[in-house]
Protein backbone atom coordinates (compact mmCIF):
# COMPACT_ATOMS: atom_id res chain seq x y z
CA UNK A 1 0.00 0.00 0.00
CA UNK A 2 3.01 2.28 0.96
CA UNK A 3 3.69 2.69 -2.95
CA UNK A 4 -0.23 3.96 -3.78
CA UNK A 5 0.28 6.14 -0.57
CA UNK A 6 3.69 7.73 -2.15
CA UNK A 7 2.29 7.90 -5.59
CA UNK A 8 -1.22 10.00 -3.99
CA UNK A 9 1.37 12.19 -2.12
CA UNK A 10 3.35 12.98 -5.30
CA UNK A 11 0.49 13.74 -7.39
CA UNK A 12 -0.67 16.12 -4.74
CA UNK A 13 2.48 17.64 -4.40
CA UNK A 14 2.93 18.30 -7.93
CA UNK A 15 -0.42 19.80 -7.98
CA UNK A 16 0.36 22.49 -5.42
CA UNK A 17 3.96 22.91 -6.48
CA UNK A 18 2.67 23.93 -10.19
CA UNK A 19 -0.06 26.19 -8.27
CA UNK A 20 1.84 27.86 -6.50
CA UNK A 21 4.50 28.24 -9.03
CA UNK A 22 1.74 30.02 -11.25
CA UNK A 23 0.53 32.02 -8.82
CA UNK A 24 4.25 33.04 -7.45
CA UNK A 25 4.39 34.39 -11.26
CA UNK A 26 1.39 36.63 -10.82
CA UNK A 27 1.89 37.34 -7.19
CA UNK A 28 5.61 38.89 -8.31
CA UNK A 29 4.37 40.93 -11.68
CA UNK A 30 1.62 42.51 -9.23
CA UNK A 31 3.97 43.06 -6.29
CA UNK A 32 5.98 44.61 -8.84
CA UNK A 33 3.41 46.51 -10.57
CA UNK A 34 2.17 48.25 -7.15
CA UNK A 35 6.37 48.45 -6.37
CA UNK A 36 6.48 50.71 -9.14
CA UNK A 37 3.12 52.49 -9.16
CA UNK A 38 1.05 50.38 -11.51
CA UNK A 39 -1.67 48.09 -11.37
CA UNK A 40 -0.01 45.02 -12.78
CA UNK A 41 -1.76 42.53 -14.57
CA UNK A 42 -5.66 42.98 -14.13
CA UNK A 43 -7.55 41.86 -17.65
CA UNK A 44 -7.54 38.59 -17.04
CA UNK A 45 -10.28 37.31 -14.18
CA UNK A 46 -10.82 39.59 -11.18
CA UNK A 47 -7.86 41.34 -10.12
CA UNK A 48 -5.69 39.43 -12.77
CA UNK A 49 -6.20 36.40 -11.43
CA UNK A 50 -6.58 34.26 -14.47
CA UNK A 51 -3.46 35.44 -15.85
CA UNK A 52 -0.93 32.68 -15.19
CA UNK A 53 -3.89 30.07 -17.23
CA UNK A 54 -3.85 32.96 -20.27
CA UNK A 55 0.01 32.35 -19.76
CA UNK A 56 -0.02 28.40 -19.62
CA UNK A 57 -2.29 28.21 -22.95
CA UNK A 58 0.16 30.72 -24.82
CA UNK A 59 2.74 28.84 -23.95
CA UNK A 60 1.22 25.81 -24.79
CA UNK A 61 0.72 26.80 -28.61
CA UNK A 62 3.46 28.92 -29.54
CA UNK A 63 6.34 27.18 -32.09
CA UNK A 64 8.83 24.94 -30.51
CA UNK A 65 11.78 26.46 -32.31
CA UNK A 66 15.32 24.40 -32.73
CA UNK A 67 17.76 26.40 -34.12
CA UNK A 68 19.99 24.86 -36.86
CA UNK A 69 23.17 25.04 -35.48
CA UNK A 70 21.50 23.24 -32.19
CA UNK A 71 22.67 20.06 -30.69
CA UNK A 72 19.00 18.46 -31.25
CA UNK A 73 19.70 16.08 -28.61
CA UNK A 74 21.13 17.72 -25.95
CA UNK A 75 19.00 21.04 -26.97
CA UNK A 76 15.87 19.08 -26.16
CA UNK A 77 17.43 17.08 -22.73
CA UNK A 78 18.57 20.59 -20.88
CA UNK A 79 15.13 21.87 -19.73
CA UNK A 80 14.15 18.32 -18.63
CA UNK A 81 17.18 18.11 -16.54
CA UNK A 82 16.37 21.76 -15.27
CA UNK A 83 12.54 20.76 -14.29
CA UNK A 84 13.70 17.40 -13.00
CA UNK A 85 16.20 18.20 -10.51
CA UNK A 86 14.09 21.21 -9.42
CA UNK A 87 10.81 19.22 -8.64
CA UNK A 88 13.04 16.25 -7.08
CA UNK A 89 14.05 18.28 -4.14
CA UNK A 90 9.61 18.24 -2.72
CA UNK A 91 10.44 14.11 -2.44
CA UNK A 92 11.88 15.10 0.90
CA UNK A 93 11.15 18.63 2.37
CA UNK A 94 8.52 18.19 5.19
CA UNK A 95 5.47 20.13 5.69
CA UNK A 96 4.65 19.47 9.09
CA UNK A 97 5.61 18.06 12.06
CA UNK A 98 5.28 14.42 11.38
CA UNK A 99 2.96 12.09 13.67
CA UNK A 100 3.97 7.89 14.23
CA UNK A 101 3.21 5.92 11.14
CA UNK A 102 2.33 9.34 9.15
CA UNK A 103 4.71 11.87 7.35
CA UNK A 104 4.01 15.44 5.54
CA UNK A 105 6.94 14.48 3.01
CA UNK A 106 7.12 11.96 0.45
CA UNK A 107 10.61 10.35 1.80
CA UNK A 108 12.50 10.75 4.98
CA UNK A 109 15.83 11.21 3.64
CA UNK A 110 18.43 10.49 6.83
CA UNK A 111 20.94 13.06 4.47
CA UNK A 112 18.02 15.35 4.04
CA UNK A 113 19.70 18.61 3.30
CA UNK A 114 22.59 17.08 1.26
CA UNK A 115 19.87 15.33 -0.67
CA UNK A 116 18.75 18.70 -1.90
CA UNK A 117 22.37 20.30 -2.55
CA UNK A 118 22.59 16.96 -4.78
CA UNK A 119 19.81 18.32 -7.06
CA UNK A 120 21.00 21.52 -6.83
CA UNK A 121 23.90 20.33 -8.29
CA UNK A 122 22.52 18.35 -11.01
CA UNK A 123 20.14 21.54 -11.69
CA UNK A 124 23.33 23.87 -12.86
CA UNK A 125 23.73 21.29 -15.74
CA UNK A 126 20.37 22.39 -17.14
CA UNK A 127 21.11 25.83 -17.57
CA UNK A 128 24.55 24.85 -19.04
CA UNK A 129 23.86 22.36 -21.09
CA UNK A 130 21.19 24.00 -22.76
CA UNK A 131 23.24 27.41 -23.11
CA UNK A 132 25.57 25.32 -25.24
CA UNK A 133 23.72 23.58 -26.60
CA UNK A 134 21.54 26.16 -28.85
CA UNK A 135 24.31 26.49 -31.08
CA UNK A 136 24.62 30.61 -30.67
CA UNK A 137 26.99 33.04 -28.82
CA UNK A 138 24.67 34.97 -26.45
CA UNK A 139 23.12 31.62 -24.78
CA UNK A 140 26.92 30.00 -24.84
CA UNK A 141 28.21 32.93 -22.68
CA UNK A 142 25.20 33.21 -20.44
CA UNK A 143 25.58 29.16 -20.07
CA UNK A 144 29.69 30.20 -18.92
CA UNK A 145 28.78 32.86 -16.43
CA UNK A 146 25.51 30.22 -14.83
CA UNK A 147 28.49 27.90 -14.55
CA UNK A 148 30.93 29.44 -13.02
CA UNK A 149 28.60 31.57 -10.63
CA UNK A 150 26.84 28.69 -9.43
CA UNK A 151 29.70 26.48 -8.61
CA UNK A 152 31.26 29.68 -6.65
CA UNK A 153 28.08 30.48 -5.36
CA UNK A 154 27.28 26.76 -4.39
CA UNK A 155 30.60 26.61 -2.16
CA UNK A 156 29.36 29.86 0.17
CA UNK A 157 25.93 27.88 0.35
CA UNK A 158 27.13 24.40 1.28
CA UNK A 159 29.12 26.42 4.21
CA UNK A 160 26.97 28.40 5.62
CA UNK A 161 24.74 25.50 6.11
CA UNK A 162 27.23 23.25 7.81
CA UNK A 163 27.08 25.42 10.71
CA UNK A 164 23.44 24.58 11.39
CA UNK A 165 23.90 21.04 11.01
CA UNK A 166 26.72 21.54 13.27
CA UNK A 167 24.70 22.99 16.35
CA UNK A 168 21.36 20.60 15.29
CA UNK A 169 23.50 17.36 14.88
CA UNK A 170 21.90 15.97 12.14
CA UNK A 171 21.51 16.42 8.88
CA UNK A 172 17.73 15.39 8.45
CA UNK A 173 15.62 17.98 7.28
CA UNK A 174 13.05 17.44 10.23
CA UNK A 175 15.55 16.37 12.78
CA UNK A 176 16.83 19.85 11.95
CA UNK A 177 12.99 21.53 12.74
CA UNK A 178 12.80 19.83 15.89
CA UNK A 179 16.19 21.04 17.27
CA UNK A 180 14.60 24.68 16.93
CA UNK A 181 11.92 24.04 19.23
CA UNK A 182 13.31 26.35 21.57
CA UNK A 183 15.28 28.92 19.59
CA UNK A 184 15.45 29.41 15.75
CA UNK A 185 18.71 28.82 13.98
CA UNK A 186 17.94 32.38 12.80
CA UNK A 187 19.76 34.16 15.83
CA UNK A 188 22.86 31.90 16.68
CA UNK A 189 23.63 31.46 12.92
CA UNK A 190 22.71 34.84 12.00
CA UNK A 191 25.67 35.38 9.62
CA UNK A 192 24.96 31.91 8.35
CA UNK A 193 21.56 32.72 7.43
CA UNK A 194 22.98 36.13 5.81
CA UNK A 195 25.51 33.88 3.55
CA UNK A 196 22.95 31.28 2.82
CA UNK A 197 19.84 34.35 1.72
CA UNK A 198 22.71 35.73 -0.52
CA UNK A 199 23.57 32.68 -1.85
CA UNK A 200 20.48 31.27 -2.43
CA UNK A 201 19.60 34.15 -4.49
CA UNK A 202 22.27 33.51 -6.94
CA UNK A 203 22.15 29.83 -6.98
CA UNK A 204 18.63 30.58 -8.48
CA UNK A 205 19.85 32.90 -11.26
CA UNK A 206 17.18 36.23 -9.68
CA UNK A 207 17.84 39.42 -9.79
CA UNK A 208 20.26 40.97 -8.89
CA UNK A 209 22.23 37.91 -9.74
CA UNK A 210 20.55 37.08 -12.96
CA UNK A 211 23.87 37.61 -14.67
CA UNK A 212 22.57 34.54 -16.44
CA UNK A 213 20.10 36.08 -17.77
CA UNK A 214 21.38 39.58 -17.86
CA UNK A 215 19.11 40.80 -20.73
CA UNK A 216 20.96 44.38 -21.22
CA UNK A 217 23.79 42.56 -22.24
CA UNK A 218 22.69 39.09 -23.44
CA UNK A 219 19.75 39.07 -24.80
CA UNK A 220 17.84 36.60 -22.29
CA UNK A 221 20.90 34.47 -21.81
CA UNK A 222 21.01 30.60 -21.75
CA UNK A 223 17.39 30.30 -22.75
CA UNK A 224 17.70 32.90 -25.95
CA UNK A 225 17.05 30.66 -28.20
CA UNK A 226 13.96 28.30 -26.43
CA UNK A 227 10.32 28.82 -27.09
CA UNK A 228 7.23 27.68 -26.08
CA UNK A 229 6.90 24.75 -23.84
CA UNK A 230 10.27 24.51 -23.02
CA UNK A 231 11.02 27.33 -22.76
CA UNK A 232 8.64 27.17 -20.02
CA UNK A 233 10.21 24.54 -18.71
CA UNK A 234 12.60 26.53 -17.60
CA UNK A 235 10.56 29.08 -16.59
CA UNK A 236 8.97 26.97 -14.07
CA UNK A 237 12.11 25.58 -12.73
CA UNK A 238 13.27 28.72 -12.22
CA UNK A 239 10.52 29.67 -9.79
CA UNK A 240 10.22 26.43 -8.31
CA UNK A 241 14.10 26.64 -7.31
CA UNK A 242 13.07 29.71 -5.51
CA UNK A 243 10.60 28.21 -4.12
CA UNK A 244 12.58 25.34 -2.98
CA UNK A 245 15.93 27.85 -1.20
CA UNK A 246 12.38 29.64 0.91
CA UNK A 247 11.59 26.40 1.90
CA UNK A 248 15.07 25.40 2.53
CA UNK A 249 15.56 28.87 4.58
CA UNK A 250 12.29 28.18 6.62
CA UNK A 251 13.35 24.64 7.30
CA UNK A 252 17.14 25.57 8.52
CA UNK A 253 16.35 29.29 10.43
CA UNK A 254 13.39 30.15 11.05
CA UNK A 255 11.91 27.01 12.74
CA UNK A 256 10.04 25.36 9.92
CA UNK A 257 6.44 24.47 11.41
CA UNK A 258 7.16 25.67 14.69
CA UNK A 259 4.95 28.54 15.92
CA UNK A 260 6.02 31.78 17.14
CA UNK A 261 5.51 33.31 20.54
CA UNK A 262 3.74 30.10 21.08
CA UNK A 263 0.76 30.48 18.89
CA UNK A 264 0.36 27.12 18.51
CA UNK A 265 -3.34 27.63 17.97
CA UNK A 266 -2.71 27.96 14.04
CA UNK A 267 -1.49 24.63 12.91
CA UNK A 268 2.16 24.16 12.05
CA UNK A 269 1.47 23.84 8.08
CA UNK A 270 -0.04 27.46 7.84
CA UNK A 271 3.06 28.26 9.94
CA UNK A 272 5.13 26.81 7.70
CA UNK A 273 3.20 28.29 4.43
CA UNK A 274 3.18 31.79 5.65
CA UNK A 275 7.24 31.98 6.52
CA UNK A 276 7.78 30.53 2.64
CA UNK A 277 5.50 33.26 1.20
CA UNK A 278 7.56 36.04 3.43
CA UNK A 279 10.70 34.48 1.71
CA UNK A 280 9.82 34.50 -1.85
CA UNK A 281 8.32 37.94 -1.15
CA UNK A 282 11.67 39.29 0.02
CA UNK A 283 12.99 37.77 -3.58
CA UNK A 284 10.59 39.86 -5.24
CA UNK A 285 10.94 43.34 -2.79
CA UNK A 286 15.23 42.52 -4.26
CA UNK A 287 13.92 42.10 -7.58
CA UNK A 288 11.89 45.05 -8.29
CA UNK A 289 14.73 47.18 -5.90
CA UNK A 290 17.81 45.94 -6.63
CA UNK A 291 20.15 46.69 -9.66
CA UNK A 292 22.03 43.96 -11.41
CA UNK A 293 25.46 43.24 -10.02
CA UNK A 294 28.41 43.75 -12.47
CA UNK A 295 29.96 40.58 -13.12
CA UNK A 296 33.51 40.99 -12.31
CA UNK A 297 31.85 41.96 -8.62
CA UNK A 298 29.81 39.43 -8.60
CA UNK A 299 32.81 36.79 -9.04
CA UNK A 300 35.10 38.76 -6.26
CA UNK A 301 31.95 39.26 -3.78
CA UNK A 302 31.50 35.48 -3.66
CA UNK A 303 35.02 34.11 -3.72
CA UNK A 304 36.83 37.16 -1.34
CA UNK A 305 33.86 38.04 0.64
CA UNK A 306 30.78 35.30 1.34
CA UNK A 307 33.10 32.27 1.22
CA UNK A 308 36.24 33.39 3.65
CA UNK A 309 32.95 34.74 6.37
CA UNK A 310 30.92 31.76 5.63
CA UNK A 311 34.03 29.71 6.39
CA UNK A 312 34.60 31.53 9.96
CA UNK A 313 31.49 31.24 10.52
CA UNK A 314 31.40 27.63 10.58
CA UNK A 315 35.17 27.44 12.79
CA UNK A 316 33.21 29.64 14.98
CA UNK A 317 30.21 27.37 15.19
CA UNK A 318 32.31 24.35 15.14
CA UNK A 319 34.55 25.80 18.70
CA UNK A 320 31.17 27.11 20.68
CA UNK A 321 29.68 24.00 20.01
CA UNK A 322 32.77 21.74 20.68
CA UNK A 323 33.63 24.08 23.51
CA UNK A 324 29.93 23.30 24.80
CA UNK A 325 30.46 19.73 24.73
CA UNK B 1 19.40 -9.34 -7.34
CA UNK B 2 17.38 -8.37 -10.30
CA UNK B 3 18.06 -4.94 -9.03
CA UNK B 4 21.71 -4.95 -9.33
CA UNK B 5 21.78 -6.66 -12.69
CA UNK B 6 19.88 -3.94 -14.00
CA UNK B 7 22.14 -1.21 -12.95
CA UNK B 8 25.05 -3.12 -13.29
CA UNK B 9 23.94 -3.53 -17.13
CA UNK B 10 23.24 0.43 -17.20
CA UNK B 11 26.45 1.35 -15.47
CA UNK B 12 28.59 -0.65 -17.86
CA UNK B 13 25.95 0.69 -21.19
CA UNK B 14 26.80 4.14 -19.95
CA UNK B 15 30.23 3.75 -19.20
CA UNK B 16 31.22 2.47 -22.95
CA UNK B 17 28.94 5.49 -24.00
CA UNK B 18 30.89 7.88 -22.31
CA UNK B 19 34.25 6.46 -24.22
CA UNK B 20 32.63 5.81 -27.26
CA UNK B 21 31.48 9.08 -28.43
CA UNK B 22 32.70 11.47 -30.78
CA UNK B 23 31.45 14.27 -29.13
CA UNK B 24 32.95 15.40 -25.30
CA UNK B 25 29.37 16.99 -24.41
CA UNK B 26 27.78 13.57 -24.99
CA UNK B 27 30.54 12.25 -23.03
CA UNK B 28 29.72 14.54 -20.32
CA UNK B 29 26.12 13.44 -20.11
CA UNK B 30 26.53 9.74 -20.34
CA UNK B 31 29.01 10.39 -17.50
CA UNK B 32 26.68 12.35 -15.64
CA UNK B 33 23.75 9.73 -15.85
CA UNK B 34 27.16 6.95 -15.42
CA UNK B 35 27.12 8.56 -11.72
CA UNK B 36 23.66 9.01 -11.42
CA UNK B 37 22.96 5.49 -11.88
CA UNK B 38 26.18 5.02 -9.27
CA UNK B 39 24.30 6.91 -6.85
CA UNK B 40 21.52 4.51 -7.14
CA UNK B 41 24.18 1.62 -6.86
CA UNK B 42 25.42 3.16 -3.84
CA UNK B 43 21.61 3.47 -2.35
CA UNK B 44 20.59 -0.78 -2.49
CA UNK B 45 23.86 -0.95 -0.59
CA UNK B 46 22.55 1.13 2.01
CA UNK B 47 25.42 3.61 1.64
CA UNK B 48 22.81 6.46 1.61
CA UNK B 49 25.86 9.40 2.24
CA UNK B 50 28.02 8.29 0.17
CA UNK B 51 25.21 7.83 -2.77
CA UNK B 52 24.56 12.14 -1.81
CA UNK B 53 28.13 12.56 -1.82
CA UNK B 54 29.01 10.95 -5.07
CA UNK B 55 26.12 13.35 -6.81
CA UNK B 56 27.41 16.39 -4.42
CA UNK B 57 31.32 16.12 -5.59
CA UNK B 58 31.34 14.26 -8.56
CA UNK B 59 28.70 15.86 -10.87
CA UNK B 60 28.07 18.73 -8.80
CA UNK B 61 31.93 19.44 -9.02
CA UNK B 62 34.01 18.04 -10.97
CA UNK B 63 31.95 16.96 -14.05
CA UNK B 64 30.69 20.76 -14.51
CA UNK B 65 34.02 21.90 -14.83
CA UNK B 66 34.64 19.89 -17.58
CA UNK B 67 31.32 21.24 -19.07
CA UNK B 68 32.59 24.26 -18.33
CA UNK B 69 35.91 23.99 -20.38
CA UNK B 70 34.09 22.68 -23.24
CA UNK B 71 32.14 25.29 -22.97
CA UNK B 72 34.91 27.58 -23.41
CA UNK B 73 37.20 25.60 -26.05
CA UNK B 74 33.69 25.33 -28.02
CA UNK B 75 35.26 22.55 -29.20
CA UNK B 76 32.04 20.56 -28.30
CA UNK B 77 31.56 20.15 -32.13
CA UNK B 78 34.56 17.71 -32.76
CA UNK B 79 36.92 16.65 -30.86
CA UNK B 80 40.27 17.97 -31.19
CA UNK B 81 42.91 16.04 -33.31
CA UNK B 82 46.12 18.35 -32.92
CA UNK B 83 48.79 16.27 -32.89
CA UNK B 84 49.73 12.52 -34.57
CA UNK B 85 47.04 9.80 -33.33
CA UNK B 86 48.51 8.02 -30.73
CA UNK B 87 45.84 5.88 -30.10
CA UNK B 88 47.07 2.68 -32.08
CA UNK B 89 50.48 2.20 -30.18
CA UNK B 90 49.30 2.79 -26.96
CA UNK B 91 46.23 0.89 -27.09
CA UNK B 92 47.85 -2.94 -26.10
CA UNK B 93 49.98 -1.55 -23.41
CA UNK B 94 47.26 0.68 -21.92
CA UNK B 95 44.33 -2.54 -22.15
CA UNK B 96 47.23 -4.66 -20.33
CA UNK B 97 47.71 -2.36 -17.64
CA UNK B 98 44.32 -2.00 -16.92
CA UNK B 99 43.00 -6.03 -17.13
CA UNK B 100 46.47 -6.41 -14.27
CA UNK B 101 44.87 -3.42 -12.21
CA UNK B 102 41.17 -4.78 -12.73
CA UNK B 103 42.33 -8.29 -11.89
CA UNK B 104 44.26 -7.12 -8.64
CA UNK B 105 41.16 -5.52 -7.47
CA UNK B 106 39.01 -8.25 -8.27
CA UNK B 107 41.77 -10.32 -5.88
CA UNK B 108 41.83 -8.33 -3.56
CA UNK B 109 37.77 -8.23 -3.23
CA UNK B 110 37.43 -11.77 -2.69
CA UNK B 111 40.14 -12.03 -0.25
CA UNK B 112 38.41 -8.90 1.83
CA UNK B 113 36.94 -10.45 5.08
CA UNK B 114 33.31 -8.76 4.39
CA UNK B 115 32.85 -10.99 1.41
CA UNK B 116 34.12 -14.40 3.22
CA UNK B 117 32.61 -14.36 6.13
CA UNK B 118 29.10 -15.84 6.71
CA UNK B 119 26.56 -13.48 5.64
CA UNK B 120 25.17 -12.98 9.44
CA UNK B 121 28.29 -12.03 10.89
CA UNK B 122 28.24 -8.72 9.76
CA UNK B 123 28.11 -6.01 11.71
CA UNK B 124 25.39 -3.86 11.28
CA UNK B 125 21.90 -4.70 10.46
CA UNK B 126 21.16 -3.17 6.83
CA UNK B 127 18.05 -0.93 7.51
CA UNK B 128 16.24 1.10 5.80
CA UNK B 129 17.38 3.71 3.57
CA UNK B 130 16.92 7.08 5.88
CA UNK B 131 16.59 5.48 9.29
CA UNK B 132 19.10 7.16 11.46
CA UNK B 133 21.72 4.96 13.16
CA UNK B 134 21.84 2.39 10.51
CA UNK B 135 24.61 0.95 8.56
CA UNK B 136 25.66 3.81 5.90
CA UNK B 137 23.64 6.84 7.51
CA UNK B 138 25.64 9.76 8.15
CA UNK B 139 26.57 9.53 11.36
CA UNK B 140 27.63 6.08 10.81
CA UNK B 141 29.78 7.39 7.80
CA UNK B 142 31.50 10.30 9.55
CA UNK B 143 32.52 8.24 13.37
CA UNK B 144 34.08 5.06 10.80
CA UNK B 145 35.76 8.19 8.64
CA UNK B 146 37.25 9.93 11.53
CA UNK B 147 38.16 7.48 14.06
CA UNK B 148 38.45 4.02 12.74
CA UNK B 149 39.81 5.43 9.25
CA UNK B 150 41.29 8.75 10.03
CA UNK B 151 44.65 7.62 8.32
CA UNK B 152 43.21 6.85 4.82
CA UNK B 153 41.12 9.55 5.20
CA UNK B 154 44.04 12.07 5.53
CA UNK B 155 46.48 10.14 2.89
CA UNK B 156 44.06 10.90 0.56
CA UNK B 157 43.57 14.39 1.50
CA UNK B 158 47.47 14.76 1.30
CA UNK B 159 47.28 12.83 -2.49
CA UNK B 160 44.83 15.15 -3.51
CA UNK B 161 46.71 17.90 -2.75
CA UNK B 162 49.98 16.69 -3.87
CA UNK B 163 47.79 16.72 -7.27
CA UNK B 164 46.76 19.88 -7.35
CA UNK B 165 49.99 21.22 -6.73
CA UNK B 166 51.51 19.43 -9.31
CA UNK B 167 48.82 20.46 -12.24
CA UNK B 168 49.54 24.06 -10.91
CA UNK B 169 53.06 23.79 -11.31
CA UNK B 170 52.85 21.93 -14.47
CA UNK B 171 50.54 24.47 -15.98
CA UNK B 172 51.52 27.64 -14.32
CA UNK B 173 54.03 28.58 -16.08
CA UNK B 174 56.37 31.74 -15.39
CA UNK B 175 56.82 32.50 -18.51
CA UNK B 176 53.56 32.10 -21.51
CA UNK B 177 53.64 29.18 -23.83
CA UNK B 178 54.06 31.01 -27.19
CA UNK B 179 54.24 28.79 -30.07
CA UNK B 180 56.28 29.48 -33.02
CA UNK B 181 54.94 31.11 -35.91
CA UNK B 182 54.66 27.49 -38.06
CA UNK B 183 53.46 25.66 -35.30
CA UNK B 184 50.82 28.19 -34.65
CA UNK B 185 49.54 27.61 -38.10
CA UNK B 186 49.39 24.42 -37.98
CA UNK B 187 47.55 24.14 -35.20
CA UNK B 188 44.76 27.11 -36.34
CA UNK B 189 44.64 25.08 -39.23
CA UNK B 190 44.09 21.60 -37.72
CA UNK B 191 40.97 23.37 -35.22
CA UNK B 192 39.41 24.95 -38.69
CA UNK B 193 39.41 21.38 -40.37
CA UNK B 194 38.03 19.81 -36.93
CA UNK B 195 35.76 22.17 -36.46
CA UNK B 196 34.94 21.88 -40.79
CA UNK B 197 34.67 17.72 -40.01
CA UNK B 198 32.08 18.99 -37.49
CA UNK B 199 29.96 20.64 -38.83
CA UNK B 200 29.27 18.46 -42.09
CA UNK B 201 27.70 15.59 -39.87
Amino acid sequence: MSWLLVLIKSALLLFVVITTFAYAMLFERKIMGWMQLRPGPNRVGPWGLLQPAADAVKMLFKEDLTPSTADPLIYKLAPFISLVSAFGAYAIIPWSEPRPGDIWSIGNVNAGILFIFALTAIGVYGVSLGGWASGSKYPLLGSVRATAQMISYELAMTMSVIGVLIVAGTTSLAGIVHAQQRIWFVIPQLIGFAIYFVTAVAETNRAPFDLVEADAELVAGFHTEYSGLRFGLFFIAEYVNMLTVSCVATLLFFGGWNAPFGWTFIPGIVWFILKVLFFIFCYIWLRATMPRFRYDRLMAFGWKVLLPVATLNLIATAVVVAVKG
Amino acid sequence: MTLFWILGVLLVASAVFVISQRKPVYSVVGLLFHFAVLAVFFLTLNAEFLAVIQIVIYSGATLILFVFVIALLSSGVAPFSVGPNRMPKAAIPAGLIAFVALALVVYGILRAPLVNAPRAATTSIPGAVGAPNVFGSVADFGKALFTTHLLPFEMTAFILMVAVIGVVALAGETTPFVPSLRRARIIEREMREALLRGGEE
